[in-house]
């Protein structure tokens, strides 16, 4: 315990004097625009500046939802980025107004002002051999795998998306996946196809017809399961965005870990920092 | 321009706006430059690993937080290695914040942390999180004095105690842990709370009971300093819903030679530095120079004394 161990740091971190330039920031965005886009669901559009633009897809910022007469709510709440454009200078949220948080949010009107911080967090990584990706996403998981369609479009990677919801009404983005060139599959639960015997057959068949390779998840641990399940038995490896309580949003408190499977053993990982995505084998 | 500078024993800090213990990490360091604020404090460590408590972890209640994280650690060993030589590129002074389950493991504990790099060493002997109901050593002045003074004769490091507002005995706790050899006081750590949903009956926090930090807990930590300002010699520095300047100034005019900021970053990440600057246009605003003249400075209302002789 001396002087001698600073020299073998293996900190995550760089040099403290490399980071004086911040890269999470905390701002006021102008709101641009806030509509319903169905009976649960908001798009909430912000301007944005450069310096919060410089996004993952997965990435979250975590808002400072306003008080109301209705809704008091005291921590921010993290919000997985739905749409991020530098050429229209926008970043854009689709939440699901749920709880006291969201409830609050869906208040503010187009003109106003919300305080943002952000961007936060690991996003997706498409590997060079995941070619082939499958998203799966149910509920407001669409809107968290959004941005990651994008990216594989623009990867000129082929894409399948199975878009899953308790009703026909509650599909969401179902068009943003098509304008990626994703084959889109959508399952209701009204349908009776959303379960995870006819997903998996689904699947199975993806698999063998369109050669998928990897999977991509967000919004339903049952989901999750059933692809680390299938995943197992072909060899598919993948990402799960997920969720945990958060306080701080950027590390320091360790409220939001969740257990994930390591080499030796279980380990708890922060969703905030050393996620929202991780490996899907490793999340339990 | 005003000076914000103050004396916490031998150490001189910049400005008195420093963070919470459990409430800063080196990921701040994305946010804002960290050498703006006074000293730097680190979320408490314990010698061995630790896993920390089941989740839910946190929850909010009006105007405040419940936590029960329970003291994840990572190990001295790791803090050492990684913790240490990241601040050491910082001016402002290191003050780590340890923890131990018995006095005698406490005291090896900071002979081992007492390291170049480190410039006093805050005693978390209030943390209400760890098993055993949420006791601890500050409840009791006795428990206090044999804590302090086993860890003052296992280090040359400054002591920093940090008081629990869940013990009846403040004034006496802060007079146990100056009589065995603390630098200073920090009042205080969070006060043991819980919180039910009323439409499931589940309790909120995984741990059942937890701290709740906040605005709600102000006046309570804002007394606990006024208390033991009025008690002790040493430096205390107030700790406990501080959000806005006024706050701040609330804390020096109780006593306060410094302050910890801690869940209000949560709220606001850029708190710390926004607080620096306010406090630096109000010094300005008041024409003074620097902090003594508010330090200690409360008075009571012309009205009450009016009162009290009514009385």
């Amino acid at each position: 315990m001396s002087a001698s161990l600073r020299a073998i740091s293996d900190s995550a971190f760089a040099p403290a004097a490399l980071l004086r330039q911040p890269s999470i920031h905390e701002l006021e965005a102008r709101i641009k625009s806030h509509e319903w886009v169905n009976g649960q669901y908001r798009l909430m559009v912000l301007a944005a500046p450069d310096c919060v633009l410089d996004c993952r897809p997965g990435q979250f910022f975590h808002l400072l939802c306003p008080q109301t007469d209705r809704f008091q709510p005291y921590f921010r709440r993290p919000m997985s980025i739905y749409g991020y454009d530098r050429e229209r200078g926008e970043l854009s949220f689709l939440y699901k107004v749920a709880g006291t948080g969201t409830g609050a949010l869906a208040e503010l009107e187009a003109g106003g002002t919300l305080n943002i911080v952000g961007p936060i967090g690991q996003g997706f990584e498409i590997r060079p051999e995941w070619q082939r990706p499958l998203l799966l996403a149910r509920g407001v998981g669409l809107a968290t795998l959004a941005p990651l369609a994008k990216e594989c479009a623009s990867l000129g990677r082929p894409l399948t998306a199975i878009c899953s919801a308790r009703f026909p009404e509650l599909l969401m983005s179902t068009d943003l996946f098509r304008d990626c060139g994703a084959e889109v599959i959508t399952v209701t639960d009204e349908e009776g196809n959303s379960g995870v015997e006819s997903l998996t057959a689904l699947i199975e068949g993806l698999i063998a017809t369109r050669g998928i390779d990897a999977f991509f998840t967000c919004g339903s641990s049952r989901l999750m399961r059933m692809l680390q399940d299938i995943g197992t038995r072909h060899g598919i490896g993948g990402q799960v965005a997920l969720e945990q309580h958060m306080a701080c949003g950027i590390g320091m408190c360790q409220a939001c870990v969740r257990p994930f499977r390591r080499a030796d053993g279980a380990v708890n990982l922060r969703v905030c920092r050393e996620g929202p995505v991780f490996d899907l084998q490793e999340a339990m | 321009m005003a000076d914000l500078s103050t004396r916490i024993g031998a150490l001189t800090l910049k400005n008195p706006i420093m963070p919470a213990s459990g409430t800063f990490s080196e990921e701040l360091a994305e946010v804002f430059d960290l050498d703006c604020i006074g000293a730097h404090v680190t979320k408490t460590i314990t010698r061995e690993k630790r896993s920390g408590n089941p989740v839910p972890r946190v929850c909010e209640v009006n105007g405040a937080m419940l936590n029960s994280i329970g003291i994840p650690s990572k190990g001295a060993e790791w803090f050492v290695k990684n913790t240490i030589p990241f601040y050491a590129a910082y001016e402002a002074p290191l003050v780590i914040s340890i923890s131990a389950n018995t006095a005698d493991d406490f005291a090896r504990f900071a002979e081992e942390v007492s390291v170049p790099g480190v410039a006093a060493i805050e005693v978390n002997i209030s943390c209400p999180n760890l098993e055993d109901h949420g006791k601890a050593f500050a409840m009791r002045p006795g428990s206090t004095e044999d804590v302090i003074r086993k860890i003052r004769s296992a280090t040359y490091l400054p002591i920093w105690a940090k008081l629990s507002p869940n013990t009846g005995e403040v004034v006496d706790v802060a007079l146990a842990a100056e009589a065995a050899g603390a630098d200073a006081l920090v009042t205080a750590n969070t006060m043991l709370a819980m919180a039910i949903d009323s439409r499931s009956g589940e309790i909120k926090l995984g741990n059942v009971m937890g701290g709740l930090s906040g605005p709600a807990l102000k006046p309570i930590t804002l007394r606990m300093t006024y208390q033991c300002a009025k008690a002790v010699a040493i430096p205390v520095i107030g700790c406990g819903g501080i959000s806005s300047v006024d706050d701040v100034i609330e804390y020096l005019m109780a006593g306060a030679r410094a302050v910890q900021v801690g869940t209000a970053t949560f709220i606001s990440p850029n708190t710390m530095p926004r607080l620096v600057a306010e406090l630096e246009a109000t010094l300005a605003a008041r024409g003074l120079a620097s902090l003594d003249a508010l330090i200690g400075s409360a008075r009571l209302a012309d009205e009450t004394i009016t009162l009290a002789e009514y009385a």
